[in-house]
């Protein structure tokens, strides 16, 4: 079995390898992909019609804001299988009753305490950063959301679990996890109510101060939002459920 | 044109950079599959990732790169360290 699972690598290898010399060269501004119209039509006029300097947020959040849609949900439905996976009740009423009775904290330690309470409120201010300005720079909903997300992480993986969920408890989660699609498929309903396709963010320009083309810029910004709730509440979620073995109360 | 970027002393740098990073990234790889420890398994796919972030980077794709940095090299890793420390350190293969 073994051997054949090495030939058939080698055979994909060989196919994948042979099949990369077909490549167009890096930069090559003759290749199909950066001669086609619509590649074009993204570099020159991105943002002329967007008002957004970063193109790459521009299609991810705009042009293709459908797919950037359903992403979320996936993010959202993987977070809510590992909990239906892993979730359970506490194991009180089973046989361990010897386990219940003990402390689940953990010796606090002088270094990694001072450490993580001067580095967490750091990393969640360059979380919001990398949020709001997705749209000028690299970054985004996804990102930024996995940051903020990260730095739950490290005061749950410093402290211990109940520290962090001080702050974002398990129902906390699951509602900001569904209030972020909710934000995102609310703009693009929102676009329906005006009349307008759904997430064709120019028509907004009617419900909010802004110009046509300053209302998909900022539109971008807010469903860049509702994707950083949903990140941020899953990857935290996903850790205290791998963390905890699914009963929210053991750390690490 | 193009002819002209390769001779340049940027092109012969980032050339440089992208041979030393993709042979890391062939080590990595061929490591965290063969070691036997799952906690080092996935530090070393903690190492990998962010071999790829460089990677990324170097072909100027920032927002891929970020992505990478933080799901990849970060959460991820994570995942996979306190999976290892719920469940079992030796791989039975």
């Amino acid at each position: 079995m073994k051997s054949f699972a090495l030939i058939a690598v080698i055979v994909t290898g060989w196919l994948l390898l042979s099949a990369v010399s077909d490549f167009p060269d890096w930069g090559d501004t003759e290749s199909p992909a950066n001669d086609y119209r619509l590649s074009q039509h993204y570099i020159t006029e991105t943002f002329p019609e967007t008002s957004v300097p970063n193109m790459v947020t521009a299609v991810l959040a705009d042009y293709r804001g459908y797919d950037t849609m359903f992403e979320t949900v996936v993010i959202f439905v993987a977070g809510i299988a590992i909990m239906s996976i892993l979730r359970r009740k506490p194991l009180d009423h089973l046989k361990d009753k010897g386990k219940e009775t003990r402390t689940y904290k953990k010796d606090p330690d002088l270094i990694i305490d001072t450490t993580c309470r001067l580095m967490i409120p750091i990393i969640q201010l360059f979380a919001l950063y990398v949020v709001a300005h997705g749209h000028h720079s690299p970054g985004g909903g996804f990102q930024g959301g996995v940051i903020f997300g990260a730095s739950f992480i490290l005061l749950a993986l410093s402290r211990d679990l109940q520290a962090a969920q001080r702050w974002v408890p398990e129902k906390r989660v699951l509602n900001l996890a569904g209030v972020g699609i909710l934000i995102y498929s609310g703009f693009g309903f929102a676009c329906m109510l005006l009349g307008s396709n759904f997430l064709d963010y120019e028509i907004l320009h009617k419900i909010m101060p802004a110009t046509p083309i300053e209302a998909r810029s900022h539109s971008m910004l807010g469903v860049e939002i509702g994707v950083a709730f949903t990140c941020t509440a899953i990857m935290f979620s996903i850790y205290s459920n791998l963390a905890s073995n699914g009963d929210m109360k053991e750390t690490l | 044109m193009d002819t002209q970027r390769r001779e340049g002393g940027l092109w012969q740098m980032i050339w440089a950079f992208d041979l030393i990073t993709l042979i890391f990234l062939v080590i990595t790889a061929i490591i965290s599959l063969q070691t036997k420890d799952l906690l080092s398994a996935a530090m070393i796919f903690g190492v990998y990732s962010f071999l790829m972030c460089l990677l990324w980077a170097g072909m100027a794709a920032v927002d891929v790169a970020f992505t990478e940095s933080a799901v990849g090299a970060g959460v991820s890793a994570v995942f996979l360290i306190a999976t290892v420390l719920r469940t079992t350190r030796r791989s039975s293969d």
